[in-house]
């Protein structure tokens, strides 16, 4: 790359969410790859100072790397968008769409994808009706195991497999300890897979789904990051008809929503081999025990190629 | 080809050594509880969790004028290695410091660590065997006790109140262990503003615990960074004060002068003391030349008791901003009021868990330290530790309205689910680690 097609990229990450610290992991990791390709990378935490920089220092593009509220809720992409800068990523309605996991799971229904049954319920609902005979309704209508998991969020924080009835009231609790509002979800049986999706400009691509396999108990914030703990398998172990399937399954979610640049799409695989869309991430984990990095790689391409290519496409929607 | 194939039927777990790591290392894992903690270092979030002395509170010309008089006196010195032991001038100048709680000794005893926290690790290598138990307060220092589980011992946590370290309860404790054929190597105490439960081992528990260790042929390991910041009258002398033989004292210069020095010390029964040196010099060759040139130099020529009469200042008016707010926004809480150090206690409400709770006053801003962190099974869910040393007075008067909105909204969450079904946090696995980071210990 020649000095004059090297990009001024401003790497976003860190701030004040529940998952700062995978933010951070994940920003230093795309500075390091769009560094790797030839760009000039400064790493910057949103603060005070962050729009009056932008406004002064004009830099080619922002590669938002913040996980979690105000990064992928939609907020901080909403200024970005008033400020003209180009920004990698989803805009800010649809991120608030796919940051919403019950909003997402019905578009995403509609747009013909199985999702897992589920009931969204604010911590209000259990106060105005009691406790117990909502927890009874849920029980009977969707039955065991469940998952429970705050509406909004990641990294598997306040997340809940609850296989037994009397584990649910503090399924519950955990859940909202991180938000208002808690989704409680069927558990589908099947293998865990998680695609990648990248548009360049060409259109959506799902990159080669990969397998999780935690060592022990669920994919929980433990297994998601400490190296070691979790087993992948990139591409996943599927028959190619089901990763046909999954790949439709994942582009499909990522269009319904009207994600752009890059997503990632967590899907369980039933033993008949339908795709189950679990939620949408508008800023996929990108650390080094990610999903995301592990599918570039199985595409056969480098990181900072990719996320270059994700500046380039920024500037090009600009 | 077919060893991409095998790899791909084995899949890849991100880390080609997992199963090199000794088994010690099992507790060095990343978990949803210290991500948290990432949070606290943003200035939007009022941190009582950290243990950090307010080292703007020293004038920084002091230091400065130190480190420009060594480098000129002294420079080939302070840039070399230097003695496994420590600078004889420094060790002699310890003996002053030590004087002031009691201790006398001989700079022949002293041996110069990287922090206290070494000397705590170095104590561990010389006496934890795998399976040993150490006998230590309930709840007590955290990264003490991440040492010793390093060395894979157990710690056995003796019960304190308002007092400190209950003697009857050491008693029970070391019979017990005795009659179970248990191997109990020594006592870790920090009897003086204790950390975290702010609380002070009166005399005469000092003079009994000594005879009761004495009597069963136990090590007594104190600790005591924070003996000379009291906000009152002065603590009871140091146990090291009174026995001589059977007690290795650590002491520091993190809180009395600045952390970033990394200077703390050991003084040791010169037998103990010996192996300390070579342990010391296996470690680390020589703690740094040139920080203790430094300190040697600070407490030379500046007026270090009137520094430290400075730092008790600010801390007696940030611990009283915490009780003080503590009484307006959480009365129906209990806490311990120290008389000196960083540290209040407080007991949470029945059924509440400081752990489980920690997102929600991530979200409101506000971080602590959860109690379980201080007890080596993971207990103590019903205590958060607060710390006053750093944030200013309206900081902690923040913080603290802060808290009281997250305890407010976690028992409203607890009453709303009352009745169906078991609230108890679910166990989490032991072998992650929930503790906070560095600063914030």
């Amino acid at each position: 790359m020649t000095e004059k097609e090297a990009l001024d990229i401003v790497v976003l990450a860190g701030g004040i969410s529940h998952e700062r610290d995978v933010s951070l992991r994940t920003g230093r990791r795309v500075a390091d790859g769009l560094n790797a390709v030839g760009h000039r990378v400064a790493f910057r935490e949103p603060d005070g100072t962050l729009l009056a920089f932008l406004e002064q220092a004009h830099p080619d593009v922002v590669w938002p790397a913040l996980h979690g509220a105000s990064g992928e809720d939609g907020a901080l992409r909403g200024l970005l968008e008033l400020t003209g800068v180009p920004f990698v990523g989803s805009r800010a309605d649809a991120s608030r769409l796919a940051w919403s996991k019950p909003t997402a799971k019905t578009l995403v229904g509609r747009a013909g994808v199985a999702t897992p049954a589920s009931v969204t319920l604010p911590q209000e609902t259990f106060r105005e009706l009691g406790a117990g005979s909502v927890l009874a309704t849920v029980l009977a209508g969707l039955g065991l195991p469940l998952v429970v998991k705050p509406a909004q969020g990641g990294s598997a924080q306040g997340v809940t497999i609850v296989t037994a009835a009397d584990e649910l009231p503090r399924a519950m609790v955990d859940a909202y300890t991180y938000g208002d509002v808690a989704l409680i979800e069927r558990k589908v049986d099947g293998v865990e897979v998680s695609v990648a999706v990248v548009d360049t400009g060409d259109g959506p691509e799902a990159l080669p789904a990969v397998e999780i396999e935690p060592v022990e108990g669920a994919y929980t914030f433990d297994a998601r990051y400490n190296a070691g703990e979790t087993r992948f398998f990139a591409p996943a172990r599927l028959d190619p008809e089901v990763a046909a399937a999954v790949a439709d399954a994942a582009t499909t979610a990522h269009q319904a929503l009207g994600l752009r640049h890059l997503s990632r799409i967590d899907l369980i695989v039933d033993a008949a081999g339908t795709p189950w869309f679990l939620e949408a991430n508008v800023l996929p984990g990108l650390t080094e025990t990610s999903i995301m990095p592990q599918a570039i790689t199985a595409a056969g391409r480098e990181q900072g190629e990719v996320y270059s290519a994700l500046a380039r496409a920024a500037i090009a929607d600009s | 080809m077919i060893e991409q194939g095998t790899s791909q039927q084995r899949g890849n777990n991100l880390d080609p050594w997992y199963n090199h790591y000794a088994q010690r290392t099992s507790g060095l894992a990343a978990s949803e509880v210290r991500a948290l903690f990432a949070v606290a270092s943003r200035p939007e979030v009022v941190s009582l969790a950290g243990g950090m002395p307010f080292v703007s509170a020293l004038p920084q010309d002091l230091v400065s004028g130190a480190m420009e008089r060594v480098m000129r006196e002294q420079g080939a010195v302070a840039l070399q290695y230097g003695s496994g032991q420590g600078i004889p001038a420094l060790r002699e100048q310890i003996l002053d410091v030590m004087a002031l709680e009691g201790i006398s000794g001989s700079a022949d005893d002293v041996i110069v660590t990287t922090g206290s926290q070494h000397a705590l690790e170095l104590f561990s290598k010389l006496f934890i065997d795998p399976g040993d138990v150490v006998l230590a307060e309930g709840p007590s220092y955290v990264t003490a006790m991440v040492i010793f589980k390093s060395y894979q011992a157990e710690v056995d946590h003796v019960p304190m109140d308002e007092h400190g370290l209950i003697p009857e309860a050491l008693r029970e404790h070391i019979a017990r262990l005795k009659t179970a054929g248990r191997r109990v190597k020594f006592l870790y105490t920090v009897p003086t503003f204790h950390n975290p439960a702010g609380v002070t081992l009166t005399w005469e528990r000092r003079l009994e615990i000594l005879e009761i260790a004495r009597q069963n042929d136990i090590l007594v390991l104190e600790d005591n960074p924070y003996g000379l910041l009291y906000f009152g009258d002065k603590p009871p002398a140091a146990m090291r004060s009174v026995e001589k033989d059977g007690v290795v004292y650590l002491g520091t210069f993190s809180k009395t002068l600045a952390p970033g020095f990394r200077v703390g010390w050991a003084l040791a029964p010169h037998a103990i003391r010996e192996k300390l040196i070579l342990a010391n010099e296996a470690a680390v060759l020589s703690p740094s030349s040139f920080s203790q040139l430094v300190i040697s130099e600070y407490l030379g020529e500046a007026d270090w008791r009137g520094q430290i009469d400075t730092f008790r200042g600010v801390y007696r008016e940030r611990k009283e901003a915490m009780i003080s707010a503590l009484e307006e926004h959480l009365p129906e809480l209990s806490w311990t009021n120290p008389n000196g150090g960083f540290y209040v206690w407080v007991t949470l409400p029945p059924h509440l868990d400081s752990k489980a709770m920690l997102p929600r006053a991530v979200t409101e801003l506000v971080a602590y330290t959860p109690g379980t962190a201080f007890f080596a099974d993971g207990t103590g869910a019903q205590h958060i530790r607060l710390s006053f040393c750093y944030p200013t007075p309206e900081n902690i008067r923040v913080g603290v309205r802060r808290l009281a909105n997250v305890i407010g909204g976690e028992q409203d969450l607890l009453e709303t689910f009352a009745g169906t079904g078991p609230l108890e946090a679910a166990p989490r696995r032991s072998r992650t680690s929930a503790n906070p980071p560095t600063d914030l210990r």
